[in-house]
């Protein structure tokens, strides 16, 4: 009975927290990449002195600003959220995560709200040099917030440069430059800015594209979508590096993740890289790992084994390794984990134990041991398991990893082709001509807004059941309120932001109508 | 040795930063206390549109100082952002909720097609403008007067009721502090349109507002800092580190520090003077007395909950568990870590100053509001 309520209580909070950080990337990319197209149309304007330029530099940034004051009423959500719903992890991380995220705080949030004041009320106040710097330094306090909140969220997928100390039951924070260089860390920030940057040059060349069908605006929609394409297919390029990059970190740090995007079960050599497929049930359902087939599948064959071994015949292990163990591969079985981890909270129990009872050497000699390598190494990062029931709890949602991982690739090579033929024919000249295209790239938006969110989910979810990778499961994390009150919280949220994006949608599309101010 | 107390000093050290940041913030605020009258000052729609864009060039600041705050208690005090947020959660809940609805009432309330009408998001300022600083004044005030939380072995916090929070509103002292707030935060409002609005009748409304707004805060704010010297308040025993409840800490807490008490005075002098000087002498830089008098009492108010052995999220359920800037904070390594990060605030404050000085150069006049330009 405890455990169906508290289930209720982690599942809500999930739902409420998915529910609000995907409201809020809704918002953030586009902040990410337009800030950085204005100040490139500003640049350009400042330089030329052409008052074009500047009209078109300020209908962009009009809709910047109706975009940004949503990313921030979703944003603050988040960050109290961490406290209000998951307050038992903000204690046990809290002396690593809470840096980054007042790091944030004081160096890029004012940064950006500081000078987007001077980007909106400055035109007729300021010199046309110092607006202009004011407009980049938006777009570098835009991605830099976006740096040290990935620096924490990647500390979550990753847990590096700490020690735990049982005095205080937590995590303490023991190498700041290792929290911040994390690979995990430098993959996120490239891999999530440059797709922010590509959604928004999508974006600008959608709207443009509208104005080009509506033969409205002609020399100002060429010049965004000349911008909009040299600037996406740049981030493009990026975007397919650097996830391809943050795929190889994955398959090291989150094995189960990474198996579980491309719905890898029995491990094996020359493994084929998945491209396209679809999964079917299992036949045998009392299978404890529900292990699903492909209806079918398009393979490059022994691609995976290159991607993650170097060469075809390298062995990829599959989920089912991972969860039931495979010695010559030296991965553990999960069972194994457990039990170590049990190790580690009973020390732990111990330490409380013997500091109840005064007994100040024992106390002592257990301190020592979690700072211990060889206990950490063993022990200690199975931390985590020892709060696991069945091995199979490892596995995340195999069908919601696979499909929005595949869904974010392709639409990613997608998006590859579409700058560059947006660019190809703006250089050309011939962009208005082919109505095709236009039409093409208007209803790239949506698609690229999929493929961003699609990143998230894949991501979030495909950690489970770890809110901490190893270390911490989200049963174990989340704040101790009645489940009803969560759900009330939902319901609220879901009903006041749903308000919120449909006032900022139908603002938006009126102000695109009306087209730039003359 | 030495390591003990660089640890002590980087505790205060943080301390004195929350305090500050906390105190920056009840000034700021000042934007929501001239939301809180977008309805009853004004006399004519285009005053309306000037008193909300004079507030609405600000709003940012304050949004992004509480951001800042909230952050800065997470990675300095973790044990406080844990216990608090996720134990007064409906509390909490309804701040955000009120400062979700302001963020957007700005940009949205006069663009076409916004879908609810002007009307809605002017309520949304107003509700913002009432809510913010009266909710997070009745949540400073458990600072004093505790709350109902014990913390288990592993530090997860127990609310030891379903109210969640909501049960620091039946508290006469944490009502009196939400309401000295509010109303702090409406004078400071007044006083700032008077200095940056470029209209004799807004001006004149605002002085015929301030006096009563003045009165009211001076009753709600006396009522609470005479309720608080004659209170038990949460001590730290020097000899075994327990909490303990000793009569008239608060007091002692002045009276032992006698530069916050100095502070405090001359605080709250500085926010009479600032009244004093616009009713009596028709100044418009009231503001600047009445700021800097603001940010100088909330800062002492801070440092007597948190300083002299004092614990500043008691716990009124479980002594034990009340907690203390020694034993919420983060590790040494981080407060020291952070310490480096918290030099770079003057120069963040410097081009604040900058950016804000070069916005107002000149007054919000009716013209501007007719103008092409980004109008709210
Ligand atoms: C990759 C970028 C990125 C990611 C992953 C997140 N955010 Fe965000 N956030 C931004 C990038 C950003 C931004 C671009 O800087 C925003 C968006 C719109 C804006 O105004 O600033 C912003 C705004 C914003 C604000 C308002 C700031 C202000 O007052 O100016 C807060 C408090 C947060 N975010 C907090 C969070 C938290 C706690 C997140 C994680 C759970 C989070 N954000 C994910
Ligand atoms: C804005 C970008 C982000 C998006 C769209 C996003 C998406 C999600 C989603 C969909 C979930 C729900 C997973 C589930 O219910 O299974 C989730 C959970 C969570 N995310 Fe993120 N996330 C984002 C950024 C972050 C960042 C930067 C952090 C940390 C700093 C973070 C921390 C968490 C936490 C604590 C949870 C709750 C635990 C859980 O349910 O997994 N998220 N996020
Ligand atoms: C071109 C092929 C792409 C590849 C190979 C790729 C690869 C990846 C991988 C492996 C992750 C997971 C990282 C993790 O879980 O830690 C990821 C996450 C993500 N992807 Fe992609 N991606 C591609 C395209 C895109 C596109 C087109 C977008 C959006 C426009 C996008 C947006 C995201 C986002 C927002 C995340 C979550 C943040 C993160 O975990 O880094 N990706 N991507």
């Amino acid at each position: 009975m405890i455990d169906n309520v508290d289930l209720a209580l982690v599942d809500w909070s999930r739902a409420q927290f998915a529910l609000t950080a995907i409201y809020h990337w809704i918002f953030v990319p586009l902040t990410l990449g337009l800030s950085f197209m204005i100040a490139i149309m500003e640049t350009i304007y400042v330089r030329s002195g052409n008052e074009e330029w500047k009209r078109l530099t300020r209908f962009w940034m009009t809709l910047f600003g109706i975009n940004f004051a949503i990313g921030i009423a979703t944003g603050i959500i988040l960050e109290f959220e961490f406290g209000t719903n998951w307050s038992n992890y903000s204690w046990f991380v809290g002396d690593i995560f809470g840096a980054p995220l007042a790091i944030e705080g004081i160096l890029a949030f004012f940064l950006e709200s500081t000078f987007i004041a001077v980007m909106f009320f400055g035109w007729n106040k300021v010199g046309k040099k110092f607006h202009l710097t004011s407009s980049w330094l938006v777009a570098i306090g835009a991605s830099l917030s976006a740096l040290w909140i990935l620096v924490a969220n990647a500390w979550m997928q990753n847990p590096v440069g700490m020690t735990f100390n049982p005095e205080t039951a937590r995590n303490e924070m023991t190498d700041f430059w290792a929290v911040l260089l994390n690979p995990v860390a430098i993959d996120k920030f490239l891999h999530t800015v440059s797709s922010g940057f590509l959604l928004a040059s999508l974006f600008v060349l959608g709207v443009s594209s509208w104005f080009l069908l509506k033969k409205r605006e002609e020399w100002l929609a060429k010049k965004s979508m000349l911008i909009a394409g040299i600037f996406g297919l740049f981030s493009s390029l990026v975007v397919a590096f650097t996830g391809d990059t943050s795929a190889r970190t994955l398959a090291e740090v989150q094995p189960v993740k990474f198996a579980a995007f491309e719905a890898h079960y029995a491990g094996k050599q020359n493994a084929g890289l998945v491209a396209f497929g679809v999964l079917k049930n299992p036949d045998n359902q009392s299978d404890p790992l529900k292990i699903k087939d492909f209806l079918f599948k398009i393979e490059i064959p022994g691609f995976l084994s290159v991607m993650t071994g170097g060469n075809k015949d390298a062995f990829v292990p599959g989920i089912k390794d991972h969860v039931y163990g495979l010695p010559e591969s030296a991965i553990l079985a999960v069972a194994e984990k457990m039990k170590r981890g049990s190790v580690a909270m009973d020390l732990l129990n111990e330490y409380k134990e013997a500091k109840k009872q005064d007994d100040q050497a024992q106390a002592e000699t257990i301190r020592k041991k979690f700072q211990d390598k060889n206990f950490i190494d063993e022990y200690f990062r199975y931390f985590g398991y020892a709060f696991l029931e069945n091995p199979e709890d490892v596995v995340p949602n195999v069908p919601v990893a696979f499909y929005s991982f595949h869904l974010m690739v392709m639409l990613g090579f997608l998006f590859i082709l579409i700058c560059s033929i947006a660019l190809y024919l703006v250089l050309k000249g011939t962009i208005a001509k082919n109505r095709w295209f236009l039409w093409i790239a208007l209803f790239s938006i949506p698609l690229a807004y999929i493929a961003s969110e699609s990143g998230w989910i894949q991501a979030e979810m495909g950690r489970q059941p770890w809110i901490i990778q190893d270390l911490m499961p989200v049963s174990a994390a989340v704040s101790q309120i009645s489940p009803g009150a969560v759900i009330t919280t939902f319901i609220l949220f879901a009903i006041l932001f749903t308000a919120l994006l449909i006032a900022e949608v139908s603002i938006m599309i009126r102000q695109i109508k009306t087209g730039p101010k003359h | 040795m030495t390591t003990m107390i660089s640890y002590l000093f980087l505790q205060s050290y943080w301390w004195v930063i929350i305090s500050l940041l906390g105190s920056l913030l009840i000034f700021l605020m000042f934007v929501q206390g001239g939301q809180s009258m977008i309805f009853s000052l004004p006399d004519t729609d285009v005053r309306k549109t000037m008193i909300i864009n004079a507030l609405g060039r600000k709003w940012e600041f304050t949004f992004t100082t509480l951001v800042t705050f909230g952050g800065a208690f997470f990675a300095a005090f973790p044990l406080f952002y844990a216990t608090s947020f996720g134990g007064a959660y409906w509390v909490w809940i309804a701040i955000l909720f009120s400062f979700i609805i302001q963020a957007i009432a700005y940009e949205f309330r006069s663009k076409p097609a916004n879908v609810f009408g002007k009307k809605t998001f002017d309520i949304f300022l107003f509700l913002n403008g009432t809510l913010g600083p009266f909710l997070i004044g009745t949540a400073v005030g458990t600072f004093f007067t505790g709350s109902q939380f014990s913390l288990n072995n592993m530090f997860n916090v127990q609310w030891d009721n379903g109210w969640h929070g909501l049960e620091a509103l039946i508290n006469g002292r944490n009502l009196a502090l939400g309401l000295s707030v509010l109303f702090l935060t409406r004078v400071n409002g007044l006083l700032y349109l008077i200095n940056s609005v470029d209209d004799d009748e807004i001006i004149n409304r605002s002085a015929k507002k301030l006096i009563i707004n003045s009165i009211s805060f001076l009753v709600f704010f006396l009522f609470f800092l005479i309720t608080l010297f004659v209170s038990e308040g949460y001590a730290i025993d020097k000899e075994t580190g327990q909490i303990l409840l000793e009569k008239f800490k608060y007091l002692h807490n002045f009276i032992q520090m006698p530069v916050v008490l100095v502070l405090f005075l001359t605080g709250v002098v500085a926010v009479l003077y600032g009244i004093g000087i616009t009713i009596f002498r028709s100044s418009n830089k009231g503001i600047w007395f009445s700021g800097a008098g603001t940010v100088i009492t909330v800062f002492a108010l801070f440092l007597i909950a948190g300083f002299n052995g004092t614990s500043f999220y008691p716990s009124s359920f479980h002594l034990p568990s009340s907690l203390t800037i020694y034993n919420a904070s983060s590790s040494q390594f981080t407060l020291k870590t952070m310490m480096y990060v918290s030099f770079i605030i003057p120069f963040v404050v410097a081009y604040i100053w900058y950016a804000w000085k070069a916005i107002n150069k000149k007054r919000i006049t009716e013209d501007e509001m007719k103008q092409e330009g980004h109008v709210y």
